[in-house]
């Protein structure tokens, strides 16, 4: 058989999560991957982060210095970000993009540590776009009147005419998807590459694959970080519309 | 009629060559982005850096089709669903 059955079932090239531990749970069969473990690696680190930037800001000076002048760097970075996209609705949604942001871009670039970036399994991926999702409806319901709702999903026509109301609703469904897929291919494809990489190439990839987990891990995963918080802003902002008086 | 497995692996590497094509799109498309924001730089050099975050927002929007068809390869080539 060619390459691709040997290329499919080799040992060195290993681009899947692995199944680590089974257990019965109210009848299913339920798996701890390696994703749940470079999860809970990622969670670790944050979690550390956070006390040591908690301890430093209790005892912070007026004048900051060395960590405390980091912690604040990060904060006030993202809240300019958020601030330039979401104007006077920004300080709502701090919390919840910083979170977003730091956790999407500590997952992408832990591949630079060895691990399996969480970020390569769709079920780490979709709950992110769901609440992305629960957050535009949110918005649109709280914000806005139901007429102008309803007028929005029959768009092109009028009210009255509602034909285009079904595609409009595929529209909206496919948003937390189509954000979700964007997020878990990009990453899944570096990881796989750099899998590909190292699995085929054996003793010739040294030192210079170091280029491609630049590009791959630290610009990619970047990207992607910034791209999705970015729609999240852009969509929130749009449910949230301009009539209403955001408190 | 009765396949076998080879000729089944065969037709899934073929089919992921032929998803892809896909990447075509993108390419032309962010190359089309990457210029015009060349172009507003050069009228505008004061905007640079927020047309470069918006040029790179826009790109990254448009390379998700060309993944969808990367991802369509990789299932055929590492999952086999074919073979289910």
């Amino acid at each position: 058989m060619g390459s691709l059955v040997w290329l499919s079932s080799s040992s060195d090239v290993d681009v899947m999560a692995h199944g680590l531990l089974k257990y019965h749970f109210f009848g299913h069969e339920v798996w701890i991957t390696t994703t749940h473990v470079s999860l809970l690696l990622v969670m670790m680190i944050l979690i550390g982060f956070s006390i040591a930037a908690g301890m430093a800001m209790r005892k912070g000076t007026l004048v900051p210095g060395g960590f405390q002048n980091v912690v604040e760097l990060i904060v006030e970075k993202l809240d300019n970000m958020v601030d330039g996209t979401m104007g006077r609705n920004a300080k709502k949604y701090y919390n919840y993009i910083g979170t977003v942001f730091i956790f999407i871009l500590i997952s992408n670039i832990s591949g630079l540590m060895g691990l399996r970036p969480p970020t390569a399994d769709y079920g780490v991926t979709l709950p992110l776009g769901i609440l992305t999702f629960l957050l535009i409806h949110y918005n649109e319901f709280r914000y806005q009147k139901l007429k102008d709702i309803w007028k929005d999903k029959c768009s092109p026509l009028p009210p009255w005419l509602p034909i285009w109301l079904p595609i409009n609703i595929v529209s909206d469904v496919a948003v937390p998807i189509s954000l979700s897929l964007r997020l878990f291919a990009n990453i899944l494809s570096g990881t796989i590459m750099m899998a590909l990489v190292y699995g085929l190439l054996g003793w010739f990839a040294t030192i210079w694959p170091a280029a491609l987990h630049v590009y791959f891990d630290l610009f990619s995963g970047a990207i992607q970080t910034y791209v999705f918080c970015m729609l999240t802003m852009t969509y929130v902002t749009n449910a949230i519309g301009d009539g209403a008086e955001a408190k | 009629m009765e396949f076998n497995e080879s000729f089944i692996l065969g037709c899934s590497a073929i089919g992921a060559g032929l998803a892809v094509i896909a990447g075509i799109g993108p390419g032309v498309g962010q190359g089309i982005a990457a210029g015009h924001a060349a172009a507003a730089v050069g009228r505008n050099p004061g905007a640079k850096s927020e047309i470069t975050s918006t040029m790179l927002l826009g790109q990254a929007v448009a390379e998700t089709t060309g993944l969808y068809g990367l991802l369509i390869a990789f299932l055929l080539l590492f999952l086999k669903p074919l073979l289910w």
